[in-house]
């Protein structure tokens, strides 16, 4: 590993190899890049190196920052590479989280005459059953239902105009078709303002108590996420808990099941405990009052079981409503007999929902996709 | 372009020459973007100095900036090129008026150099060398990330009418992100990143020093040491950045204050904070602060 046994190329591409398998998304043209970079700056420039480096393989501060650990362990190696072990760990606390991923589907099991029957009937069943009492198989079979929910961005009007006809007058579109006739006066054009899609953003509780149904919730959440892109909006996807994680990237592949073992994979706080006033308050400050949240429509999917201080969680939430277009709280438990709002979390940021919906089953996520639809 | 930027240290003299005070990092990376000719991308808190290093390369470099703001919205039309309509028409008119003529010709006149408003892509591109600083990228939609990844990769510009534009040298393109989302993978890979923090104590003061030389040494460092620890604190909504200093620093300036006190802190409080709930909470620590 040291410089001088290798062929220095080697070295620094062993280098960028290492960094992807720390998390670092490096693709062959930043590796490129780099060798470029170190050969721009000279390749005995230790410091130089290592702000090439962080130039032209990084893309974000979490990047920067693993980058930091990497080049410490690569050019000075003293005690190997920690970084895989950790990666291993947060491989295993996610594992539990996928329905039998290695399964073929629970309906292959039966040989039964009537199964196709059976199973449109449990369909109507399973659209109102509580995800967190579902067996695996029954999630499996869920998990395919959930393409059959319809779904619409909402919109929102632009600065922009488009091509109508009434409306007020296009000056400068009228002025082109004049123009078209060598000056003659000609159409006269009638424009209006546009519609764009609407930004929505997903606050996802991947804490211990939401747990049972943090699978489904992810499901849906990129189930949103590519009906939008599909259609030209955005959604943009959280965990929370006792950390803020952006996961969106995770939910590029049109697959389900790949998207939430990527989204796995980068989320360090599954099943840990709430603090939901704290994480709310570093998605604002990072993100959110800067623009990803504002005129949003934000969903929040949590029970309210705030362990942390309930005063910072209202706050913010008064924080999160003065910037968002439309603040929609979601909790599993609304939709259950005998449930009252009473937890302290819940009391402290129902006043700044606009929207208090039950979230436990199919149905009632149907209901949701009609509230971010119509916001 | 990269005429006396031979090395990072001579572009961190050239900067320093116009009063911006970069350390090693940045003025390596601004020397690799220069050399490798690719964009920079760059990120950080607000008010850290994103916009001024393009502002100072430009400066140093004696060459144009051309600043294309993003907003939600905004299209290929807003940054290439458009046709001047009124003028077009005009100048048909002015045909007519002076005897017959020729439709094909007439047309052919109407898409000319002269009608074509360059918007600042092309603007840059024709005007190379040239520092093009496109703002807030992160603000635009991806469409528009897309079209610009073609422009940054090709330097040129087809217009259909007219033909094709290619920038004789390329310019040197400086990208600024606020983070309000993520910007497309293939849009990074063309860039240099580089992450601009808040500087240390001793650089900030340098940097007031710097660029407002009407501010007093010893004022200048007072305002430093208590937006220093400003930034220490968790509770603000908007910490200071760079730029609010820069302004507070001014502002007490300006009242002639020689010695940061109590009464003066707190009347300039609004350069510096911009949330009522921010300038509560320190307006109630000033005392504690001050007093040190």
């Amino acid at each position: 590993m040291t410089t001088t046994l290798h062929d220095a190329d080697e070295v620094f591409l062993g280098f960028t190899r290492a960094l992807r398998a720390a998390g670092v998304p490096v693709t062959q043209d930043r590796a490129h890049g780099f060798l470029a970079a170190v050969a721009t700056v000279g390749a005995d420039d230790r410091q130089a190196t290592y702000w090439a480096g962080r130039a032209t393989l990084c893309g974000s501060p979490d990047d920067l920052a693993r980058h930091d650990q990497v080049f410490a362990a690569w050019f000075d190696p003293r005690d190997g590479l920690p970084r895989a072990q950790q990666r291993e760990a947060s491989r295993a606390s996610t594992a539990h989280l996928l329905p039998e991923a290695e399964g073929t589907g629970g309906a292959g099991e039966t040989e039964e005459e009537d199964v196709v029957r059976a199973m449109a009937s449990e369909a109507e069943v399973l659209q109102h059953r509580d995800v967190a009492t579902l067996d695996a198989a029954e999630k499996r079979r869920l998990a395919g239902m959930f393409l059959r929910l319809s779904l619409h961005p909402p919109v929102r009007r632009t600065a922009r105009h488009r091509r109508w006809h009434r409306g007020e007058l296009d000056a400068s579109r009228t002025l082109r078709n004049s123009l078209r006739h060598l000056g003659e006066p000609g159409e006269i054009a009638w424009r209006r303002r546009g519609t764009r899609p609407r930004r929505v953003v997903l606050l996802v509780d991947v804490s211990g108590s939401m747990t049972p149904y943090a699978d489904a919730l992810l499901r849906l959440a990129h189930r949103l996420t590519r009906s939008a892109r599909a259609s030209g909006g955005t959604v943009e996807t959280f965990t929370v808990g006792t950390r803020l994680t952006h996961v969106t990237r995770a939910f590029g592949t049109p697959d389900a099941d790949r998207a939430i073992v990527a989204a796995g994979e980068v989320v360090p706080d599954w099943s840990g405990g709430t603090r939901l006033g704290e994480t709310l308050r570093v998605f604002l400050d990072r993100w959110g009052q800067r623009g990803m949240a504002r005129g949003a429509v934000v969903v929040v999917f949590s029970d309210g079981w705030e362990r942390g201080d309930a005063g910072l969680l209202g706050e913010q939430m008064a924080r999160l409503q003065r910037v968002a277009h439309r603040v929609v709280w979601v909790n599993p438990h609304r939709g259950k007999a005998g449930y009252e709002p009473l937890q302290g979390g819940v009391v402290a940021a129902l006043p700044h929902c606009d929207d208090f919906l039950a979230g436990h089953s199919l149905a009632t996520f149907a209901d949701l996709t009609e509230v971010i639809a119509r916001a | 372009m990269l005429h006396g930027m031979d090395s990072a240290a001579d572009v961190a003299a050239r900067l320093g020459a116009t009063g911006y005070l970069s350390d090693d990092e940045l003025a390596t990376v601004v020397f690799l973007a220069a050399r490798m000719q690719r964009p920079l991308l760059l990120e950080g808190e607000p008010g850290t100095g994103k916009t001024a290093l393009a502002e100072a390369l430009a400066q140093s470099l004696e060459v144009p900036l051309v600043r294309l703001q993003c907003y939600e919205g905004i299209d290929a039309s807003q940054a290439l090129y458009d046709w001047d309509f009124p003028r077009q028409i005009l100048h048909l008119r002015a045909l007519e008026a002076g005897g017959e003529v020729d439709p094909d010709e007439a047309e052919k006149s109407l898409y000319d150099e002269r009608f074509l408003l360059a918007r600042p892509v092309l603007a840059a591109l024709r005007q190379a060398p040239a520092v093009l600083l496109v703002d807030e990228v992160d603000r635009a939609d991806d469409e528009f990330e897309a079209f610009l990844l073609e422009v940054l990769s090709t330097w040129q510009v087809t217009i259909p009418e007219f033909g094709t534009v290619t920038a004789p040298e390329p310019p040197l393109v400086v990208l600024t992100s606020n983070r309000t989302r993520e910007l497309h993978d293939a849009l990074k890979r063309r860039c240099l990143y580089h992450w601009i923090d808040h500087p240390g104590l001793e650089r900030e003061v340098e940097i007031v020093r710097s660029r407002a030389p009407e501010v007093s040494d010893a004022l200048a460092r007072q305002v430093v040491e208590v937006v220093q620890q400003l930034r220490q604190r968790d509770d603000l909504l908007k910490p200071p950045g760079v730029a609010e200093t820069l302004d507070w620093a001014r502002a007490l300036t300006y009242l002639g204050t020689a010695d940061l006190d109590l009464a003066s802190a707190a009347m300039t409080l609004g350069a510096l904070l911009k949330y009522r709930e921010d300038a509560d909470r320190v307006r109630a620590a000033l005392d504690r602060m001050l007093s040190r």
